[in-house]
């Protein structure tokens, strides 16, 4: 859908840059971006240089980068394109387990701006910085994610985590992971990184989605939380900052 | 930026950073940050991470360490300037985000978990 919104407003000097972030790199986006077959840039971020540039807490988000090189909206939550973005997956198995089931019903109740958002964006690809959803970069700077001191050391643990990781150091990685999962408690994508990184068997294909505990072992799970756990806490509604003009 | 000497190249510290390393401080965009003395070809890390106030973390037993981006104005911005980010494809071919200048962009954050 996306890449269809993107062949329409091509002609009108737009583009789209798609960011895949994964501490496992091209070998855990590939499958997804060879089935795109993306005509756009499609890039590879391990170390989610998308955090410490953008502020990017969660995915998708999207930032708005004018033809001078002015970002024109921060990091925000970028919903797919009004349509069919609801559909169930189409090869979920017929022996879902629950947890992911469950999972689905919790991810249906996050609320989305989409019709908004890409009115949004269409009036700025027509109108550049006169569209009124063109911030100032003061207002830019102000709307980026608060950081503080702590989140900063935050970022530097995830990216030792990430580094531990695919060094083969796993019990290590947990360590700073959870180290900046304390420090950036916003982050979303700190959690879904390390928790995809878990393997679940009994997940099947979607282990990488269980980000969880294991259902026959429990204990041996090595963060506080889980997606499931994240967001029945947090309440699906407050998953995102809603959308803003 | 990760870290396997806490001496390393002005050059990689820059790339790493963002911020660029001149006689007046280390700078990006508009923001300068003054620094005690200019560092020459080779950055000693931990002083000029002390300056700007730039939090280091530790694996040394891995012999790794990692700075942490600025929290400068306490947001995660310091300018509006976009950042010339450069990250690989699929094929592991380096594009620069800067290449597209003359277009409006999108840039799109997804994950496959």
């Amino acid at each position: 859908m996306w890449q269809a919104l993107r062949n329409e407003l091509a002609p009108e000097g737009f583009e789209l840059v798609t960011v895949g972030l994964d501490t496992l790199g091209a070998e855990g986006c590939r499958q997804f971006i060879e089935a795109a077959q993306p005509q756009h840039p499609s890039l590879i971020d391990q170390f989610h240089k998308l955090a410490d540039a953008f502020g990017v807490i969660n995915i998708p988000s999207s930032v708005w980068i004018d033809e001078q090189g002015m970002i024109v909206r921060p990091a925000e939550v970028a919903p797919a394109p009004p349509g069919g973005r609801r559909a169930p997956p189409r090869d979920m198995p017929g022996e879902t387990p629950e947890r992911l089931r469950e999972m689905m019903q919790e991810a249906v109740k996050i609320p989305n701006d989409s019709e908004a958002y890409h009115a949004a964006l269409r009036d700025w690809v027509e109108h550049g910085a006169a569209s009124r959803y063109a911030l100032s970069p003061d207002e830019v700077i102000a709307r980026s994610r608060p950081r503080d001191a702590n989140r900063s050391l935050g970022h530097a643990h995830f990216e030792l985590a990430s580094a531990l990781e695919l060094a083969g150091h796993h019990d290590a990685a947990i360590q700073h992971f959870r180290e900046a999962h304390r420090l950036v408690p916003e982050s979303w994508t700190f959690r879904r990184q390390a928790w995809s990184l878990e393997s679940v068997d009994a997940a099947g294909p979607f282990a990488r989605f269980w980000q969880g505990p294991k259902p026959d072992d429990p204990e041996s799970w090595p963060y506080e939380g889980g997606w499931l756990e994240d967001v029945k806490q947090v309440g699906a509604e407050n998953y995102n900052d809603r959308w803003k003009p | 930026m990760l870290l396997k000497s806490l001496k390393i190249p002005k050059a990689e510290f820059e790339a790493g950073t963002g911020w660029q390393l001149k006689p007046e401080g280390a700078c990006k965009g508009d923001v300068c940050i003054p620094l005690p003395e200019t560092p020459g070809d080779t950055v000693d890390v931990q002083a000029v991470a002390d300056a700007m106030g730039l939090p280091l973390a530790s694996a040394s037993d891995h012999g790794l360490w990692a700075l942490g981006p600025e929290a400068i104005g306490g947001r995660a911005l310091v300018t509006a300037e976009a950042p010339d980010l450069r990250l690989p494809d699929l094929d592991g071919n380096e594009f620069a985000l800067s290449s597209l200048r003359g277009r409006k962009v999108l840039l799109y954050a997804w994950a496959p978990y």
